[in-house]
C-alpha cells in the first residue's frame, strides 16, 4: 500500500517523536509512505471569515503538489494540518466562485485544482485501509497493563463535516489502544480544548486547562495520556511545568503521541521514539511496564 | 447599567459587516445559551458567547470591539457543533477580531516578544497565534 504524506513543519522540528514513530510503525505495517517532494506550511488554522481567500492559498498549493505526484489522496499526522487542509478543500469544492478567484491568483500553477484530492488523517488510514484487526495481529510487544487515556482535542473531531469520528464521544484512539493490548481509559475531558495557540500570549490559561484535563485523566486511573496533535502535545506536556507551579496538588503524568505507543507495539526500536523530546520523562513508566 | 436600544444601532453598517464576513444570520439566534454552557473559556470571558451574538444582533459595536472574550476564544468549535440553530459562533468571534485586526490593531505584538519567548514554544504555536491575533 502506497500513500502520499504531507508532514507539515512541526513534524520536522519539535515533533520528530511523532514523525519518526509513525514512519517506523507504518513500515512495520507494510505501508509505503512517500513524502511529498515539495510542500509548504498549511497555515495551521483555517480562516473563518468568508472574504479571506488569501489564507487558503497555502493549503491549495499543497493539494496541487499532491496532484503533481499523480496521487489522489494525502495523509497527514498533525491534527491541525488535517483540519486545515481538509476544510480548505471542502470550501473550494462547495464554492466555485472562490475557487475561480484563487485560480486567477495562482495562474503560474500548472494544475487548475478542483478539490479532488482526499485529505486523510493517519488514523483513518489505519482504521479503514490497514484495519485495526490486522494491526492487532502484527503486535509484537503488547501494551499490557498500560492504562492509556486518549485525548482527542478539537480538530480531529470538529467541525462535524471534517471530524473523523463522533464529535461528542470519539473512540477511535481508544479502539486502537485496545488492539495494541493496552487498557483504554475514558475520561470526560477527552475533547475539551487545551487552549491551543493561547499558549503564546496566555500560558497561564493553558496551565489551567492542562490541570483540568490531566487531573481528570489521572482520576480515571490513566498512567499516560496519548495525543495526536503537536500543539496539544506541547500544551499538555511542556506546560506541566507552569501547571505544577500554579497548582501545588498537581501530579505530573507522561504524554505520548499515539504513534509512539503504536511503534512500541510494532516492535520499533527506541531510536524511533525520540523520548528525549519530552518534558515529563515517559521512560520510567515504560521501563516499569517492560516496554523499553 | 442603562442599556439603550435603538433602530439606528441595529441597522448600523457594523451589524451588516459582521453578518457578511462571518457568513452568519445573527437573528437566527434565540438566546438559548447552549453555546456558553459548553464553552471552555467562559471563566475568563467578560461577555459570554451567547451575549456576543446578542450584542451583535443589537449593534453594540463599542462593547463588542472592547470585549476580551474574542481574544480568549481559541476556535475550538464546541459552540458551533452544539448550537441548535446552526449558528457558527466561532465565526462571529473571528469576524469581531478581524474588524479590529484589519485596522492593524494587533492583539499579539510580535516585536514585543523576546527571543526567549519565541524559542520556548513550537512553530505551530507561533504560526497559529500570529494567524489569529495579528493583521
Ligand atoms: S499546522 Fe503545523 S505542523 Fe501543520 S504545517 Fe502548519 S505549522 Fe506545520
Ligand atoms: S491544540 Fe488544543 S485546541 Fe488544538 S486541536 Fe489540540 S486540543 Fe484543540
Ligand atoms: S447556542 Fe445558538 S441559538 Fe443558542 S444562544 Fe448560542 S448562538 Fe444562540
Ligand atoms: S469556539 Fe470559542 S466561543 Fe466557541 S466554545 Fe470554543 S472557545 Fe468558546
Amino acid at each position: 500500500m502506497k500513500v502520499s504524506y504531507y508532514p507539515g513543519c512541526t513534524l520536522k522540528s519539535n515533533a520528530k517523536n511523532f514523525e519518526d514513530s509513525a514512519l517506523c510503525a507504518l513500515r512495520e505495517l507494510g505501508v509505503d509512505v512517500q513524502e511529498l517532494r515539495r510542500w509548504n506550511c498549511c497555515g495551521t488554522v483555517y480562516s473563518l471569515t468568508t472574504d479571506d481567500l488569501m489564507h487558503h492559498l497555502a493549503s491549495v498549493r499543497n493539494l496541487i503538489r499532491v496532484k503533481e505526484e499523480q496521487a489522489d489522496s494525502v495523509m497527514t499526522l498533525c491534527a491541525m494540518c488535517y483540519n486545515t487542509l481538509k476544510r480548505v478543500n471542502e470550501r473550494i469544492k462547495a464554492d466555485p466562485d472562490s475557487l475561480q478567484k484563487i485560480h486567477k491568483f495562482m495562474d503560474e500553477e500548472k494544475i487548475a485544482y478542483r478539490g479532488d484530492v482526499k485529505v486523510r488523517h493517519l488514523l483513518e488510514l489505519l482504521r479503514e485501509d490497514v484495519k485495526f484487526e490486522a494491526i492487532g495481529k502484527k503486535v509484537k510487544k503488547p501494551l499490557h497493563n498500560l492504562k492509556v487515556a486518549s485525548y482527542y482535542g478539537c480538530l480531529l473531531v470538529r467541525p462535524k463535516e471534517i471530524g473523523l469520528d463522533d464529535m461528542e464521544n470519539p473512540t477511535v484512539l481508544d479502539d486502537l489502544m485496545a488492539v495494541l493490548g493496552a487498557n483504554p481509559v475514558d475520561f470526560p475531558y477527552k475533547t475539551e480544548c487545551c487552549g491551543a495557540y493561547l499558549t503564546v500570549d496566555k500560558p497561564e490559561t493553558v496551565a489551567d486547562r492542562t490541570f483540568s484535563i490531566l487531573t481528570s485523566a489521572r482520576g480515571r486511573g490513566a498512567e499516560v495520556v496519548s495525543v495526536s496533535c503537536p500543539l496539544c502535545a506541547f500544551n499538555l506536556d511542556h506546560r506541566q511545568k507552569e501547571t505544577a507551579k500554579k497548582y501545588s496538588e498537581f501530579k505530573k503524568i507522561p504524554i505520548l503521541y499515539f504513534t509512539q505507543l503504536l511503534a512500541i507495539a510494532m516492535g520499533c526500536g527506541e531510536e524511533s521514539l525520540r523520548l528525549d523530546l519530552h518534558y515529563v520523562d515517559p521512560q520510567p513508566l515504560l521501563r516499569q511496564k517492560g516496554l523499553i | 447599567m442603562r442599556t439603550i436600544l435603538s433602530k439606528k444601532k441595529i441597522r448600523d453598517d457594523f451589524v451588516r459587516k459582521i453578518e457578511e464576513i462571518s457568513g452568519q444570520k445573527l437573528l437566527a439566534c434565540y438566546q438559548c445559551g447552549k453555546c456558553s454552557a459548553g464553552c471552555p473559556a467562559v471563566a475568563e470571558m467578560d461577555i459570554l458567547p451567547n451575549q456576543v451574538i446578542r450584542y451583535a444582533q443589537l449593534g453594540f459595536k463599542e462593547e463588542l470591539l472592547e470585549a476580551k472574550s474574542v481574544w480568549i476564544c481559541a476556535s475550538c468549535y464546541t459552540c458551533n457543533v452544539r448550537c441548535p440553530k446552526g449558528i457558527k459562533i466561532a465565526e462571529v468571534m473571528e469576524a469581531v477580531r478581524q474588524v479590529l485586526l484589519r485596522k492593524r490593531k494587533d492583539h499579539v505584538e510580535v516585536p514585543k516578544l523576546s527571543a526567549e519567548d519565541k524559542a520556548s514554544v513550537p512553530a505551530i504555536a507561533l504560526i497559529s497565534s500570529f494567524r489569529k491575533f495579528t493583521s
